[in-house]
């Protein structure tokens, strides 16, 4: 078993998306044009709960959509085995709308990368705009996210994990030690 | 779980999360078709050759499709117009087709276990894209795929598959690919095309079209090879059609809410009604429009690093 460190408890992650939630509407000033789009798994939950916490503080309905990047990984043609491919469900046109795509970590980069070439095959967005539970730094790509619940300084070969409750844990971030996992 | 496959030469080899795993990925393929810029870049750099022994247009036209959404490259190679006919055999052919770093090859060719044969002798992944009498995996698994859209479950759905099952790859996939998942299985037609031994892959055999159809979900038309006639199998087309013709009073014997299935291309008036085939029963164009999804799946599953 590798070591986990709490990094976040269930009350941070709520206050850290709650912050996000204004800041996002700050941003935009308001709701007009804007639509939340998650990134499959972790960040549709969190678009969906940063939705809610709009609708409560703004009384307005944002747009949900879901993508799934696994076509537009970088790293298709190196792996052996495909990733299993989900379905992307973005069930409004994303044309001249204010986009914040949605994911719990963000690393690299690559991911959102995938995620902005995937956005652009489904139309022409005014803006995109980037909203992460967690950055843990690691850049490979030159991305920067607009909003961020909270930086934690990792090592390359710590593994952040975000639990989530809706897929049955108890909301928190932990950190796993020594590379395994 | 992914598909630890080099090659898809039939259904017969594969195992029942294997065929799901297909379906579900083929259905978020559907939604990348419904775009309006229909492309993904999953294949980008790769090449998909298009290997035709047999005439085809809508197999051959719905994997170039399915390659170039992808963003393959696809290369369309007809024995016709190419070094076959001077003598080269399939397997040379094929090996100074991956010389050129072909990645995928489609395969159809008339004589039975022709993608076996060439799966083993390339590196690059083959699809069996209909062998001789033996399989045509790509259909059943679009068959399969358009089935779990307007039924959702297999399990214990009666399927009648009717006309020359002797002679039917088509058949033989799907005859596979439902028993593996639970659907009862019938097949319907004369005795010269009900080939001995069917019963053995769990099929219960019918020689009279109303008693098969009776209360049946689906019933799977096959179409009669009418080029085959020569063949003796049945007195005169009119005779067959008497017979074994899906009319709009037989299909009142299936279950009210029965589907009606074809792979093509459809002989109107002799194993199909007009009327049936256009009827709101009839899935026979989601079938086709199912068929770039369900190969585009089977392209991007085989497409791993070998």
């Amino acid at each position: 078993m590798p070591k986990e460190k709490l990094i976040m408890d269930a009350s941070e992650v709520s206050r850290a998306l709650t912050r996000i939630a204004h800041e996002i509407l700050e941003r935009n000033k308001g709701t007009q044009e804007l639509a939340l789009v998650g990134i499959r798994t972790g960040g549709v939950h969190l678009a969906h709960r940063l939705a809610r916490r709009i609708q409560t503080i703004e009384r307005a309905q944002v747009p949900i959509g879901e993508l799934d990047i696994t076509l537009y990984r970088d790293d298709l043609a190196l792996r052996k085995d495909q990733p299993v491919l989900r379905k992307t469900t973005i069930p409004f046109n994303i044309s001249d709308l204010r986009i914040v795509l949605v994911d719990d970590v963000l690393c690299t980069g690559r991911t959102i990368r995938a995620a902005m070439d995937g956005l652009m095959d489904l139309g022409r967005p005014a803006e995109i705009q980037l909203a992460v539970l967690v950055d843990r730094g690691h850049r490979q790509l030159p991305i920067k996210a607009n909003y961020i619940g909270k930086n934690i300084p990792t090592a390359r070969d710590e593994i952040v994990h975000v639990y989530l409750e809706e897929e049955g844990e108890e909301d928190r971030v932990v950190i796993l030690n020594g590379g395994e996992s | 779980m992914s598909l630890k496959r080099k090659d898809l030469i039939g259904i017969a080899p594969l195992d029942p999360d294997e065929i799901r795993l297909i379906l579900e990925t083929a259905d978020s393929f559907k939604e990348v078709s419904g775009r309006e810029i229909k492309k993904v870049p999953a294949l980008r750099g790769k090449t998909v050759v298009n290997f035709f022994f047999e005439p085809s247009t809508r197999t051959r036209t719905s994997f170039e499709l399915a390659a170039k959404r992808l963003s393959a490259d696809v290369i369309n190679f007809s024995p016709s117009a190419s070094s076959v006919v001077k003598g080269e055999t399939l397997l040379d052919t094929a090996r100074n087709i991956e010389a050129m770093q072909a990645d995928i090859i489609v395969l159809r060719h008339q004589a039975a276990g022709a993608a076996e044969t060439l799966a083993r002798g390339v590196r690059a992944s083959v699809i069996n894209a209909g062998d001789g009498w033996h399989e045509h995996p790509t259909q059943a698994l679009l068959d399969l795929f358009t089935l779990r859209e307007k039924k959702r479950e297999f399990n214990g759905l009666r399927v009648a598959i009717v006309g020359d099952l002797a002679h039917s790859r088509v058949a033989r996939s799907n005859i596979y690919a439902l028993t593996k998942l639970g659907a009862e299985v019938r097949a319907a037609g004369p005795p010269t095309m009900i080939p001995y031994g069917l019963d053995k892959l769990g099929v219960r055999i019918f020689y009279k079209l109303e008693e098969a159809l009776r209360g049946v979900d689906v019933i799977m038309m096959l179409r009669l090879q009418l080029e085959r006639q020569g063949r003796a199998l049945f007195p005169t087309i009119r005779e067959y059609s008497n017979l074994y013709s899906l009319t709009a009073d037989r299909l009142k014997l299936a279950d009210s809410q029965a589907l009606v299935m074809h792979p093509g291309p459809i002989n109107r008036g002799v194993e199909i009604a007009p009327d049936v085939a256009d009827s709101l029963s009839s899935v026979i164009l989601d079938q086709a429009a199912n068929g770039v999804a369900v190969r585009m799946a089977v392209l991007y599953l085989l497409s791993g690093a070998s």
